[in-house]
């Protein structure tokens, strides 16, 4: 097919909502005690109410439901006085009840928003649920082809809070910085691990464009299996861009449900929508209706962590740091924690910030970890930080220092005493050493002085080679300048 | 009105073969249910709070607590297939 050009693509709007699905962080599912750990031996955490066998009677489990009052008083929904649970009906092989124990018409929340970048996003709804169980194909790698399944129920049973937003999101980029904000949201709150490649967080999105100006929707496609925020996008701009083809040509986009291919970089059709969705949902009688009091909502309201946008928003007006920093910061819930621990051990704002986006982030991003899991506690980062601003050791000694502790832990101070790393601030024992410099380099002396003043930044780094990197940098600026001045 | 057709759409959503003679009970007996509900609706409900659920209980809860799991073995003897403690289940097909 041609390529699209941006003058085509000018002529259409995108518009998305996002379904999100968060698991919530638990211990045991939701209608039973049967564990809820990831990566366990296959059918090992599943009991006979998970597996819906005959007789059994699922019961709710208490923190589920404060989990997602919780959730959804971060996204500013109305939490609902009366709920209940329904039953969805649908055949297939990771159901074992052939019907999902969710809401239909009361759900835990509704009605909120967040705000992406300034621009308030609204949230429809966000109800409870069972996650479904884990299908293995055997003799293919995929469905197609295969000649049976095999099924592990472990995550059967696991509880879900399902995120709808409404059909506002209005680029693929803006598709991941609200998904991006969601996983903030929940991690912060605690509630959800937020992790999109182990699936603890999924996200499926309706797509669907429109020509500029047209007020009613066009059909959309549900595009899932997006297992990166990157993912999300890519697969987003393809499918946009395959419906405008379609459109452009004269073809009409087909309501269906269609898979994102990661390696191909292409989404292609999974089932057509057209009559198979009639879940025939009903009220589970097996559960009792849950009666949300305001008092209740109240006492989870007063453990309200402080979420990312008010974080961000402190940063930026209180501390002083760029957006940018605040951003990176805040996206980073680990940094963002330890960050915070430094700060409140007084020190130097801009210093902290420097060293955790240069120096650490670098060190963490080339060992694939997170401050939390390394030996560099705040304390001892806030003491390194002091004795920088102290001009007790130089930022040359300091970059090597970090990533001992990094690695090693330990007291930076002792460290400092005993591999004698303090910064050399007598002038005598300088001078000696720049009147040796000088000595075994007679021809850039020469060349110094004859005009070639860029020369001089070649006698400090000697310097401080020679000390170790621990000169101090304004006596050697001042006594290289009195030893080459002309005579 | 119920028609046949309803009654065949019912029975393939779940999953039912009906005979031509089941299908002609069905068709009568939903109608009648129907029936039975267009009389409910005569009851005049005002000022009555909406109910999903006739036991006179709410928020029957359980603590956030693990229990030791089922032995796997034990859990797939009732599994009409079985491979290497996994469920075994016929071929998928794509129509859902």
């Amino acid at each position: 097919m041609p390529e699209i050009t941006q003058e085509i693509r000018d002529k259409y709007e995108t518009v998305i909502g996002l379904e999100v699905h968060a698991q919530l962080k638990t211990k045991s599912k939701i209608f039973c005690n049967s564990a809820t750990e990831f990566g366990q031996e296959h059918n090992s955490q599943v009991c006979p109410v998970c597996l819906g066998y005959p007789g059994v009677l699922p019961v709710l489990n208490k923190k589920v439901l404060e989990y997602a009052i919780l959730t959804g008083l971060a996204l500013n929904c109305e939490i609902a006085r009366h709920s209940k649970f329904d039953r969805k009906q649908y055949f297939y092989p990771d159901l074992p009840k052939n019907y999902q124990i969710s809401q239909y018409d009361m759900p835990v929340c509704k009605n909120g928003h967040i705000y992406i970048n300034g621009k308030k996003i609204r949230i429809n709804r966000a109800h409870l649920e069972e996650d479904a169980g884990k299908l293995v194909h055997a003799g293919a790698t995929g469905l197609a082809g295969s000649t049976y399944s095999l099924v592990d129920y472990n995550r059967t049973g696991v509880p879900l809070l399902e995120i709808v937003s409404e059909p506002e999101i209005s680029s693929p980029e803006e598709a991941r910085i609200y998904m991006e904000e969601l996983r903030n949201i929940v991690r912060y709150l605690g509630v959800c691990d937020g992790n999109l490649e182990e699936g603890s967080l999924r996200c499926d999105a309706n797509v669907s464009i429109r020509p500029l100006g047209q007020i009613e929707l066009g059909t959309k496609a549900e595009i899932k299996n997006m297992n990166s925020f990157k993912a999300l996008q890519r697969a987003i701009e393809y499918e946009v861009e395959r419906q405008i083809e379609l459109v452009e040509h004269g073809e009409r986009v087909v309501q269906e449900t269609r898979l994102w291919k990661e390696d191909e970089g292409i989404t292609i059709s999974m089932r057509s929508k057209e009559e198979a969705h009639d879940y025939r949902y009903f009220p589970e009688p097996d559960l009792v209706p849950m009666e949300i009091s305001a008092e209740w909502v109240h006492r989870i309201r007063e453990t309200m962590p402080e979420l990312p946008a008010e974080k961000r928003q402190r940063y930026i007006s209180e501390l002083g740091l760029s957006e940018y920093d605040a951003d990176i910061l805040v996206n980073s819930m680990e940094m963002a924690f330890f960050f915070d621990s430094v700060i409140e051990l007084k020190t130097n704002v801009k210093t902290a910030v420097n060293w955790l986006m240069g120096d650490i982030t670098a060190y963490l991003k080339e060992n694939k970890t997170t401050i939390d899991k390394t030996e560099l506690t705040p304390e001892s980062l806030a003491e390194m930080l002091n004795l920088i601003d102290k001009g007790i050791i130089s930022n040359a000694i300091a970059k090597k220092i970090v990533i001992q502790v990094l690695e090693n832990g330990g007291n930076v101070e002792e460290m400092v005493e005993k591999q004698g790393l303090s910064v050399i601030s007598d002038e005598s024992s300088i001078k000696d050493t720049i009147k040796k410099i000088l000595e075994s380099n007679p021809e850039q002396v020469e060349r110094y002085k004859s005009g070639k003043p860029q020369l001089f930044g070649f006698f400090v780094g000697q310097v401080m080679k020679e000390t170790g990197g621990r000169a101090n940098p304004e006596t050697v600026n001042r006594l290289l300048k009195e030893e080459l001045a002309p005579c | 009105m119920i028609t046949k057709k309803d009654v065949e759409h019912v029975a393939k959503l779940a999953r039912l073969a009906l005979t031509e003679e089941e299908k002609e009970k069905y068709t009568s007996q939903f109608s009648d249910i129907l029936d039975y509900f267009n009389q409910l609706r005569e009851v005049n409900t005002e000022n009555v709070e909406p109910m999903a659920q006739p036991v006179p209980m709410q928020n029957v809860m359980r603590e956030d607590k693990v229990e030791l799991p089922f032995i796997r073995d034990e859990i797939l003897m009732n599994a009409p297939l079985e491979e290497n403690g996994y469920f075994k289940v016929p071929k998928i097909s794509e129509e859902g």
